[in-house]
């Protein structure tokens, strides 16, 4: 593979890894956006002080993520952002309203902070099922028709469950008290619809493309590829046994969260290796997708710098805010 | 209506939205670095009074800005296809770059800024502080970087329709770029001038003057009466360079239908398309040829030149006495505020009445004035979306109408709602200014 093709490989799994950082890093957002109604007005404030300061740079990944669609390979970005038009308009206007009311709803009138709370939740909602609604579409290669519109709008109700449980996660690890007991009991509610939702997308795959098939469904493939499933499987397990633990309350508390990561990321894997080369499946190849080379490596250039930079400030930023969530305070 | 008239509007309804924002976070995380600083410095609380409540109106702005930002990042592909596959080699990775040097920069280092304070030393708080005030910064310089390369296109060459780079120095450092960025940057230090000294008024006149009001209005008002002066030479040095390049525009914004030697500058008058010529012409002989040639018999190219190829001109007309009038209101009233408070000893309370009003009144002015010279810039391109190579209708998605109109009235009912909602809210915090964003509502204080 020479450098011409291969930089279109290097932009695929830069913009796979900044869409999976955004669906974990703003999946747990989500995910707490949508606990809020179950909580407390007190409560309500601990969760969103638990995300208020990663927010905005865990939107970030998306920007970056869309934009090496737009930028790496412009006509994918005509396909899929055409075919998924009002689905993405009504994200977009879900991560309006979510991301506006974080700071509406402790500057606004007391008595409009219950109307921000609301636009919080509804947003994160909006969002989370438009997200899933794509999803179901785009694994299933963007074709018209009510059976994949169905599958979609079951994708849609589920990815918001996933969100749910990792959200859950995030406060078992980030709060302590009552609250980390309720969130242990949310956890535990989103965990069967999300083991439901990971066997439908296994199931549906390789149902609605002979490629997926091909590639999954042969020796030796199949035994090599086992590990996959079958790590998802424990770490989801692994994830309902701690759940049921006393142990997930004191030091075991960021466990669950990071096993539901890597459930997230294993998930990732699979698809990846489904969906590789296409960019749209059965349809655009990553190569046919990409843009000029001299723009790759001009991007390319700026990644190789600028990427491990954002890595580290993030990790800073982490550490900054590492352990159980405070009050949040401008000072 | 037709999907691209559509488009268009749903373009400019959400950058018109956005680029309020960033006008207020640009110079406002710069005006938090130098209250901060003064804190530290004089260790004087109305500082760190100020410093708190700036930083709540920079948070909410800052969040406004993202999210509309992010919507914009899917509309460059959703409303103008055609832009990216024509011109995507050039605007994707200035695009790119914004995102990895400064939009991450910015959204990460803002949760430090914001909430950091015990968590980390006051130097790396500082620093946090910078490298905010640094990402918008660096955000405003691709931006416009893009923006002035589709005015003023250089360093590149075009293959089979396609537009391929052949000098990055060029593209980013093309003509108009210089001045579209000083322009702008004065511009966002002129809308928090504004807005500093218009939400200080509000509170002296409200009876809510805090220990920090004081501050900063004499702050918003030296920063006005400084930067005005030189956006106005900005402005001037930057219409002097449309006229070399967008003659057309430069037409437009005059309404000089016929081309003519000493033109006059009008004050006021109602371009008509239909007739090709102006109703209702108030004047002053020869001033536009002073201006723009800086002699008075000097040559202004008509748009009798550009026939079918420049843009509406009425928008643009208007637009441009919008912005100047703003400018001169602002001349008027930072110069008139700081040399009255600086006499009555920089009291706040003690200015008059009537002017503490007029500086209220003005609060938002640089969004007028920003808004009205952004239309001027947009239209005045038009019909072209990189000038004299693209047009606008070719770059045009194939999404129907239909679907374009039902999100544009989604996107337009939810950001009339932010406007309203930001305004309230940055007056409601104006006139309860005690209240620690996360603490208990506090019982109203009886008088007695």
């Amino acid at each position: 593979m020479n450098w011409a093709e291969a930089l279109p490989v290097i932009f695929m799994a830069l913009m796979g890894l900044a869409m999976l950082a955004y669906v974990v890093l703003d999946g747990y957002d989500l995910g707490v956006g949508l606990l809020l109604p179950r909580a407390s007005d007190a409560h309500k404030d601990t969760m969103i002080a638990s995300i208020g300061p990663f927010w905005d740079a865990n939107e970030t990944w998306l920007v970056l993520g869309v934009g090496i669609l737009l930028i790496a390979f412009p006509k994918a970005h005509g396909m899929v952002l055409t075919a998924l038009y009002l689905p993405v308009a009504l994200m977009l206007v879900g991560l309006v309203l979510r991301g506006v009311a974080f700071d509406f709803r402790v500057k606004a009138r007391d008595d409009h902070k219950p109307l921000w709370n609301a636009a919080f939740f509804a947003g994160s909602g909006i969002a989370a099922a438009a997200q899933g609604w794509m999803l179901g579409h785009y694994i299933t290669g963007l074709k018209p028709g009510w059976w994949y519109d169905a599958f979609a709008a079951v994708i849609a109700l589920l990815l918001p469950a996933a969100y749910v449980l990792l959200g859950a996660c995030w406060l078992v690890m980030k709060t302590d008290g009552e609250l980390q007991r309720r969130a242990r009991g949310w956890a535990r509610m989103a965990w069967p619809p999300v083991v439901l939702g990971m066997g439908l997308i296994s199931l549906a795959t390789p149902w609605v493309s002979a490629s997926v098939r091909e590639r999954w469904f042969v020796m030796p493939e199949f035994i090599a590829l086992l590990p996959i499933p079958l790590a998802t499987l424990a770490a989801l397990l692994g994830v309902r046994w701690l759940l049921g633990s006393e142990r997930v309350l004191g030091r075991w508390c960021a466990v669950p969260f990071v096993l539901v990561v890597a459930v997230f990321c294993l998930g990732f894997v699979g698809l990846a290796y489904s969906l590789y080369p296409f960019v749209v499946m059965d349809r655009l190849t990553i190569w046919e997708a990409a843009s000029a080379t001299e723009s790759l490596a001009i991007i390319g250039v700026g990644c190789a710098i600028t990427v491990p930079a954002i890595i580290g400030y993030t990790v800073f930023a982490y550490r900054v805010f590492w352990g159980k969530a405070s009050e949040l305070r401008y000072a | 209506m037709d999907a691209l008239v559509l488009a268009r509007m749903q373009f400019a309804a959400n950058i018109s939205f956005h680029i309020l924002f960033p006008t207020i976070t640009i110079a406002l995380g710069w005006t938090l670095l130098f209250f901060r600083w003064r804190w530290l410095k004089t260790q004087d609380v109305a500082w760190l009074g100020a410093y708190r409540f700036w930083t709540k109106v920079f948070a909410l702005s800052f969040a406004l800005g993202v999210v509309s930002g992010i919507v914009m990042s899917f509309q460059f592909g959703t409303n103008w296809p055609g832009f990216m596959e024509r011109v995507g080699n050039i605007a994707g990775p200035l695009l790119g770059y914004e995102v990895l040097t400064a939009f991450f920069l910015e959204a990460s280092f803002l949760g430090i800024m914001l909430f950091g304070h015990g968590r980390v030393s006051e130097r790396v708080h500082l620093i946090a502080t910078f490298l905010v005030a640094f990402g918008t910064t660096m955000s405003a310089f691709w931006i416009l970087a893009l923006n002035s390369w589709m005015h003023t296109p250089a360093g590149f060459e075009i293959r089979d329709g396609e537009f391929f780079a052949t000098s990055w120095a060029q593209i980013v450092f093309n003509p108009s770029f210089p001045y579209r960025l000083t322009h702008v940057l004065l511009a966002s230090g002129l809308t928090v001038a504004f807005l500093l000294a218009g939400v200080a008024a509000w509170q002296v006149l409200r009876g809510k003057a805090q220990a920090w009001t004081a501050k900063t209005l004499r702050t918003g008002l030296t920063l006005g009466a400084v930067l005005i002066p030189l956006q106005i030479v900005a402005g001037d040095l930057h219409g002097l360079n449309t006229l070399k390049h967008q003659p057309q525009k430069v037409a437009a914004m005059e309404g000089v239908w016929q081309t003519e030697k000493g033109a006059p500058l009008l004050l006021f008058a109602w371009p008509d398309e239909a007739t090709r010529s102006n109703h209702f012409e108030i004047a002053i002989p020869k001033l536009a040829s002073l201006i723009l040639t800086h002699e008075l018999d000097g040559e202004i190219r008509g748009l009798d030149h550009f026939k079918g190829a420049h843009p509406p001109v009425a928008p643009v007309f208007w637009g441009f006495r919008i912005m100047v009038g703003t400018g001169m209101l602002m001349l008027a009233f930072s110069w008139a505020g700081w040399w009255w408070l600086k006499r009555r000893g920089w009291d706040a309370r003690a200015l008059p009445r009537p002017l503490l009003w007029g500086l209220a009144g003005m609060s938002f002015s640089g969004w007028g004035a920003t808004l009205a010279g952004w239309y001027v810039t947009e239209i005045g391109r038009q019909p072209y979306l990189v000038f004299g190579l693209l047009k606008t209708s070719e770059a045009a998605s194939a999404v129907p109408s239909p679907m374009i109109a039902a999100t544009l009235a989604l996107y337009l009912t939810v950001y009339a709602a932010l406007i309203v909602a930001f305004v309230a809210v940055v007056r409601h915090m104006a006139e309860k200014p005690d209240a620690e964003p996360t603490s208990k509502p506090m019982m109203a204080r009886s008088a007695a």
